[in-house]
């Protein structure tokens, strides 16, 4: 199997995975870095997503020989304490239910503050497509604007 | 939890063992967790450890899926303990005799526990304070215990409980221990936040999926391809070639590819090459709802009959004649099926989702032919169940490969698996019949087919009016059904509710006004079995429409409203919609409850929230079609689930005051929500829509 570098989290990682095998399950079964999730394989549900160069990514739909050095952040590089601004917000306001969606809806969020740090309603209902079964849109919704302002103070 | 020598660890463990080998134990596993046997100086029961160092452990006993019962119930034990909520630490419990129903389903956890739960930390608290009163030398009724320390009254002396543990240890445990009277509650009712939530922001291993144990395998299962076909040939030559993979396995109906990573099981599942068998009927979804149609019109023998509907038919002066017609659903729930297994030398250590791990025992147990108390099984928190994981069929046939494989492994699905392979919310048709006047309903006629089982008829408006008749009807189908949150009511509740909505149209009533005059008729004078308590309904009813000023109109906004009780719970919802360019958006939804005392206030509303948002999604997007047994919508592009542009901006929760002991809250709120949708929409746009997804109808 061929062998990979990958610049994840900070760190230069190396990975030996086929080709064809998505980032997603490189980060899970070979550099077990688990908080990134599997929802569906098909870019549909953003379960998966981090980020790649600041920019939302779809974990399960890049193979590992496309990834490159390029700079590879998941839910456990998001911060060093876990006191990102999103996730400051998420406990305060008890996003999660199951919270099996909750780290790409964070990675998906915290992507949109990069490119808009303070976000109207129609920004997010344009920017998060996420799929929560448990129905919690409406936090994530308050929880996105909440953060918003943490991040300016 | 980290044990350092301190004198109290000391002490803790010279009385638990009388020193010695325990003591040098305890420095040797310097880092064990919290339930390891030195650590618990105190345990009166299998929900609480409470050791000398002052760590409290609360056991979690039913499955976490979402619905917050690993908060919520440790939270009623931790009220009557009397500790201070940020020292506990909650565990969910594996599958022990001792707790219970360990069991996720009906929204029964809480409704089913609250009592024995209050005893368990009642018990604990009151030995506790025996504890103390004994070391001070006074009567237990001058000693006070709260936020895990018991103080003397008079004097001010105080001891905390890990300084209490090992004496409390060795008092009797008291049968009948004085609970806290309900209004000395003082954590019950506020918010808590879920206690995992650090850990699922964080992205810490949480989850079945996220299983990694010494020695496991990843694998992937070929299952039929549709219902109605089985296992034929296989050749698994090329499969075994498959960069990382090593074994494959046949079970009875199924292949299995045991490899060294998911995705190298995955791709050995897709170079299997085999032949799978037609040895059933193909079934599709049209032919269904066309033996739907022609069952109803046939009819059956009433389930409930009240009156007499064909006399009132002759009395009234119009008639509503219409039918609805809901698809089946898959569960979609976030994470998709998996479990560990490891089965060896006659034993099997089980692990993953399930909401069910005693069935999933009993099974493994039955199909290995090991006896049950040599199986271990326990679960982690579960990314959403919705009823699909009442199926023992993801644990058992972990179970069977590990055993055929002889490796310890985890089977993974993926999401086409979960959607060809569920026991979906069966597809339904309801015909409805009402006879009127031009002020009163005279009659109502409801007649329902699914797939499966038949409907039942006693909910409201049955017990409110003269005349009212029932007939339920199942279709036998190879498609398996299953429970899927709010089983019978999800479905039920829009046909009920959006024909009343129908009936107050034609009656020209205020819907809310109407549905408080049925109730108080149900009230005064009940026609039958009545099934509903008219005055909860009626307060949920008066709630919601203080909440959201019914009556009152804003330029622009639609509303519906409706209203359902469903397991113990009663809920009455308004929501308001805008039409954006000709297609309705959700504004806000307002949601009355009354589901007894509330537990945990941030978790109830949550899954309220989340009932309302989840009931929306079902009602407008997605729907599974059968074409020759195989299901049409493999995956999320097809299937489609709501986005957060879909979702209301705001979901307003309010809870009818209670005292009673608490009813249930995972699925009660989720039923009535597309009723109310539909009576908006019709309210903006004159349309009635009686079918679902809604979106379908809305183009
Ligand atoms: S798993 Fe990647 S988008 Fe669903
Ligand atoms: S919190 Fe359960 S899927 Fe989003």
């Amino acid at each position: 199997m061929p062998k990979y570098s990958l610049f994840v989290n900070g760190k230069t990682l190396q990975a030996e995975a086929d080709a064809d095998t998505p980032l997603l399950w490189v980060l899970r079964d070979h550099l077990n870095l688990v908080g990134t999730k599997f929802g569906c394989g098909v870019a549909q549900c953003g379960a998966c997503t981090v980020h790649m160069n600041d920019v939302p990514l779809r974990s399960c739909s890049l193979p590992i020989s496309a990834v490159g050095l390029n700079k590879i952040v998941t839910i456990e590089g998001l911060s060093e304490k876990g006191d990102h601004p999103l996730q400051k917000a998420w406990e305060e306001l008890d996003v999660a239910q199951c919270g099996y969606c909750q780290a790409g809806q964070i990675m998906a969020a915290a992507a949109l503050l990069k490119k808009i740090p303070n976000p109207t309603d129609k920004d997010i209902d344009d920017n998060i497509s996420n799929i929560c079964r448990c129905g919690t849109q409406v936090r994530i919704r308050k929880a996105i604007h909440v953060a918003a302002k943490k991040q300016v103070k | 939890m980290k044990q350092e020598l301190t004198r109290r660890n000391f002490l803790r463990v010279s009385a638990i063992t009388g020193g010695g080998m325990m003591l040098s134990l305890s420095f040797l596993n310097n880092t064990a967790n919290a339930e390891t046997v030195a650590d618990t100086a105190f345990s009166p029961n299998v929900y609480i450890k409470i050791g000398t160092d002052g760590s409290i452990v609360i056991m979690a006993p039913n499955p976490e899926i979402g619905q917050g019962v690993k908060t919520s119930l440790p939270m009623i034990v931790a009220e009557e303990l009397c500790v201070d909520w940020k020292k506990v630490t909650v565990e969910l419990a594996p599958l022990q005799a001792g707790f219970g129903r360990q069991t996720a389903g009906g929204s029964g956890s809480v409704r089913g526990r609250f009592t024995d739960l209050r005893k368990a930390g009642a018990t604990a608290r009151e030995m506790l304070v025996a504890a103390a009163a004994q070391t001070w030398n006074v009567p237990v009724a001058e000693c006070m215990a709260e936020d895990g320390v018991v103080t003397h009254k008079s004097s001010g002396k105080k001891l905390a409980y890990g300084d209490l543990a090992a004496k409390a240890a060795t008092l009797e445990v008291p049968k009948n221990p004085t609970l806290k009277e309900t209004k000395d509650f003082k954590f019950l009712g506020t918010r808590v936040k879920d206690v995992d939530a650090y850990k699922i922001v964080t992205g810490q291993p949480l989850y079945g999926i996220d299983t990694r144990k010494e020695g496991m395998m990843y694998a992937m299962v070929a299952r039929p391809p549709a219902y109605g076909k089985t296992l034929g040939s296989v050749d698994d030559t090329a499969a075994l070639k498959v960069n990382g993979v090593k074994q494959v396995v046949k079970l009875k109906n199924s292949v299995a590819v045991v490899a060294t990573s998911t995705w190298a099981a995955k791709k050995g599942r897709e170079a299997l090459v085999i032949q799978w068998e037609a040895k059933e009927k193909l079934e599709n979804s049209a032919e269904h709802f066309a033996a739907f149609k022609e069952m109803i019109e046939k009819g059956t023998n009433p389930s409930r009959t009240d009156g007499d509907w064909e006399a009132a038919k002759q009395k009234a002066s119009k008639f509503l004649d219409v039918t609805y017609e809901l698809p089946t659903l898959s569960h979609g729930q976030m994470e998709p099926l998996n479990f560990y297994a490891n089965v060896q030398d006659g034993k099997a250590e089980l692990f993953g989702p399930t909401q069910v791990p005693d069935s999933v025992r009993k099974q493994v147990a039955e199909q290995l032919k090991i006896a049950e108390d040599k199986i271990t099984i326990s679960s982690p928190r579960q990314g959403g169940g919705f009823g699909r994981k009442l199926m023992t069929d993801n644990g058992v046939e972990a179970a069977l490969i590990s055993a055929a494989a002889k490796c310890p492994v985890q089977v993974q699905w993926t999401r086409e698996d979960d959607m060809q392979n569920d026991f979906y919310r069966p597809a339904e048709m309801y015909r409805y019949r009402a006879a009127l006047t031009a002020d009163k309903l005279l009659a109502w006629h409801q007649s329902g087919v699914g797939i499966g089982r038949a409907i039942r008829g006693d909910s409201y408006v049955a017990g409110a009016i003269e005349n009212y008749k029932a007939e339920g009807q199942g279709l036998k189908s190879n498609t398996p059904t299953g429970w899927w949150r709010a089983p019978g009511a999800n479905t039920l509740a829009f046909v009920a509710e959006s024909f009343m909505d129908e009936v107050c149209s034609e009656l020209k009533v205020d819907p809310v006004a109407y549905r408080l005059q049925l109730f108080e008729a149900a009230k005064q004078k009940p026609v039958g079995k009545l099934d509903y308590n008219p005055d909860k309904y009626k307060s949920v009813v008066e709630l919601v429409a203080k909440m959201s000023n019914w009556g009152t109109k804003t330029p622009g906004v639609f509303r519906g409203f409706a209203t359902w009780f469903s397991f113990n719970t009663y809920v009455a919802q308004v929501v308001d919609i805008k039409l954006e360019k000709g297609k309705p958006k959700i504004v806000k939804v307002y949601c009355a409850v009354n589901c007894g005392r509330v537990i945990n206030l941030s978790g109830a509303e949550n899954q309220i929230q989340g009932a309302v948002v989840d009931g929306i999604c079902h009602a407008m997007f997605p729907k599974v079609t059968f074409v020759n047994g195989a299901v049409v919508e493999k995956n999320f592009y097809s299937y489609s689930m709501l986005k957060i542009k879909d979702a209301p901006l705001d979901v307003v929760v309010q809870f009818v005051p209670s005292e009673e002991a608490p009813t249930g809250l995972g699925e009660p709120a989720l039923p009535p929500i597309a009723a109310a949708l539909s009576s908006a929409i019709f309210a903006a746009t004159g349309k009635r829509i009686r079918k679902m997804p809604f979106a379908e109808q809305l183009v």
